[in-house]
């Protein structure tokens, strides 16, 4: 189910003194099974963005199309596409309202009016994606729950509905480490085994250098890059000029490489610069000075 | 400035209401005068509970805590203790009171009854110093989080306290709203001398504190400059603790027989050491 974004544009507050172009002129594909990490600066229509995916918000001029179909036209049902692209927003634990953790993950379900055997299903099923015990939490008030958890629960709530995209927008924001690789994690899980197309909206470099296939960066409501983590990680000057950094393995490659180390210029993964760092301390024993 | 801006823990335990275990035990801690400490730990390990414990919004079930030479279990000291102990909380929304600048910073002062002439340079001054000064007027929900962040701050620093306590204060906040809180609070550590108890998720931030303190399962675990701290790599992730990327990678180098040195935090760290073993006259060591 790909989903083609045509010259989207947004307006805040149209026809007032407070107009703000959120979104200008944006063309982008997604592709079935992508893993696309959006990065920007605050500001830059990252969040805008996302809501247009799921009909959230409507184009102030431009088309969204899922499959073909243009998502705001009269007679797609949008209700129906919307239940297929799930969106997490930023902190989604404020949104849980049910009295257990299960009628929660059953709101979505029962609204598509799916009958109570399939309910039940996607309900276990979907905490188990989000790693948490049915037993141990099933019955619990959503509201005892740690803020990780509560925000694990918010996740499978989304994914009840079985959606083929999953957008989130900053899963991880706010949380303790273990509760950041918990979600990111889970993410991962989601993409690699279920099929999910992803798209995440992130501030953490580190945490798209390890997740992301694709990465869209937004700059003032445009798209100012577009590539794979290992073509844009490789422009730190590029992103600089937009106030972003780069993931700390690519600022260390950068400076070793100034100090004039044989060094490949895209490397932004610890792991391999951990394999060419060994290499260089290996040369140097075989008698390479500098 | 008072000289005696040091927070004492001696056996402070604390349990809240209708929990069947202590929230912290037993522990004992001195925060000194001028000192920037951060703490770490994971949800739920008693980090936050201590921090309440510093500014006597929660007053210990067993032991004491000494703040500014004041003991937090006497009632009538409260005001005193929290006018030189300020808290910052994570998120800056729940803590804007008023809808301009100026009279959210001046919310603390009208508490306290310092009069109007005395509060108008007080409000001043705290908003120069976090460089909010020409927000003054303005409505706080035109604000970015991390300016909210510093307006609070402001809220604080009007009363003149000797030590901020910020719980979370950065983790709601993008990279730069984070970096402007991070380098506003040090800027008044370093110049004004005001003692900073920094909790925090983010090992990078913690990285750049004179001492760490490491909580985990109601008790101090680990303590330390954050070198001696991040590099206990597998302490700190048994306790569901990270450290900072070149710490852990520094780490694995080492696993293999590089002989890096200890406490390597930052990319610059890691340059200088490889440097200093690959290329002596490079180094500057």
């Amino acid at each position: 189910m790909p989903i083609e974004v045509k010259n989207l544009t947004h307006c805040y507050s149209e026809g007032n003194a407070l107009k703000t172009v959120a979104l200008n002129d944006v063309s982008f594909t997604v592709e079935d099974g992508e893993f696309l990490g959006i990065i920007g600066h605050t500001g830059s229509g990252k969040s805008t963005l996302v809501q247009h995916l799921n009909g959230l918000l409507k184009p102030s001029s431009g088309q969204i199309l899922i499959d073909g179909e243009d998502l705001n036209a009269e007679k797609t049902d949008r209700r129906a596409l919307r239940q297929r692209i799930g969106l997490v927003f930023q902190y989604p634990e404020y949104q849980l309202f049910e009295e257990t953790v299960e009628k929660d993950i059953a709101f979505g379900p029962k609204s598509m009016k799916l009958p109570e055997a399939e309910i039940e299903e996607r309900v276990s099923w979907a905490l188990e994606c989000v790693h948490l015990d049915r037993e141990t939490v099933g019955k619990k008030s959503p509201f005892e729950l740690s803020g990780g958890q509560m925000r694990r629960v918010a996740i499978a709530g989304v994914l009840a509905m079985k959606p083929s995209v999953l957008i989130l927008d900053e899963p991880s924001a706010g949380l303790d480490p273990m509760g950041r690789d918990a979600i990111l994690t889970m993410v991962e899980e989601l993409h690699a085994r279920d099929h999910i197309t992803i798209l995440m909206v992130s501030h953490s470099m580190d945490d798209m250098a390890r997740l992301a296939t694709r990465l869209l960066v937004m700059s003032e409501g445009k798209i100012a890059a577009v590539g794979t983590p290992r073509e844009i990680f490789s422009q730190p000057e590029l992103l600089s000029s937009i106030g972003l950094d780069v993931p700390e393995a690519a600022r260390l490659c950068a400076r070793l490489r100034q100090e004039g180390y044989d060094l490949p210029a895209d490397l932004y993964r610890p792991e391999e610069l951990k394999e060419h760092l060994l290499r260089l301390f290996g040369e140097r024993k075989e008698g390479a000075g500098c | 400035m008072e000289s005696n801006t040091r927070i004492t823990m001696k056996d402070v335990s604390f349990t809240y209401e209708e929990a069947s275990s202590p929230a912290l035990s037993g522990v004992s801690a001195e925060i000194r005068p001028g000192e920037f400490v951060a703490v770490l730990g994971h949800n739920g390990s008693g980090k936050s509970t201590m921090a309440k414990l510093f500014n006597a919004l929660h007053i210990p079930t067993e032991g004491n805590v000494v703040v500014c030479g004041y003991d937090t279990r006497s009632q009538d000291l409260v005001w005193e203790i929290r006018r030189r102990a300020g808290m910052i909380f994570q998120n800056p929304d729940n803590q804007i009171v008023a809808t301009v600048v100026r009279e959210d910073v001046a919310f603390g002062l009208e508490n306290l009854g310092v009069p109007t002439e005395e509060m108008i340079p007080r409000i001043e001054s705290a908003l120069s110093a976090v460089r909010m000064n020409k927000y003054a007027d303005t409505s706080p929900h035109m604000l970015s989080g991390g300016q909210k962040q510093r307006v609070a701050i402001a809220g604080i620093l009007a009363m003149e306290p000797s030590i901020i306590i910020a719980d979370e204060a950065t983790a709601m906040l993008d990279p730069s709203g984070r970096k402007e809180v991070l380098d506003t609070i040090h800027m008044l550590n370093r110049n004004k001398g005001i003692t900073v108890v920094w909790i925090t998720h983010f090992m990078e931030e913690a990285a750049l504190a004179d001492r760490v303190l490491v909580v985990s399962e109601g008790s101090i675990r680990l303590e330390g400059t954050p070198a001696e701290v991040f590099d206990r790599v597998e302490e700190m992730r048994e306790m569901h603790l990270d450290v900072p990327h070149m710490a852990a990678l520094a780490n694995e180098l080492r696993a293999t027989g590089v002989p890096l040195k200890k406490g390597i935090l930052t990319v610059e760290d890691m340059v200088e050491e490889v440097n200093r073993i690959l290329c002596p006259s490079k180094s500057k060591t």
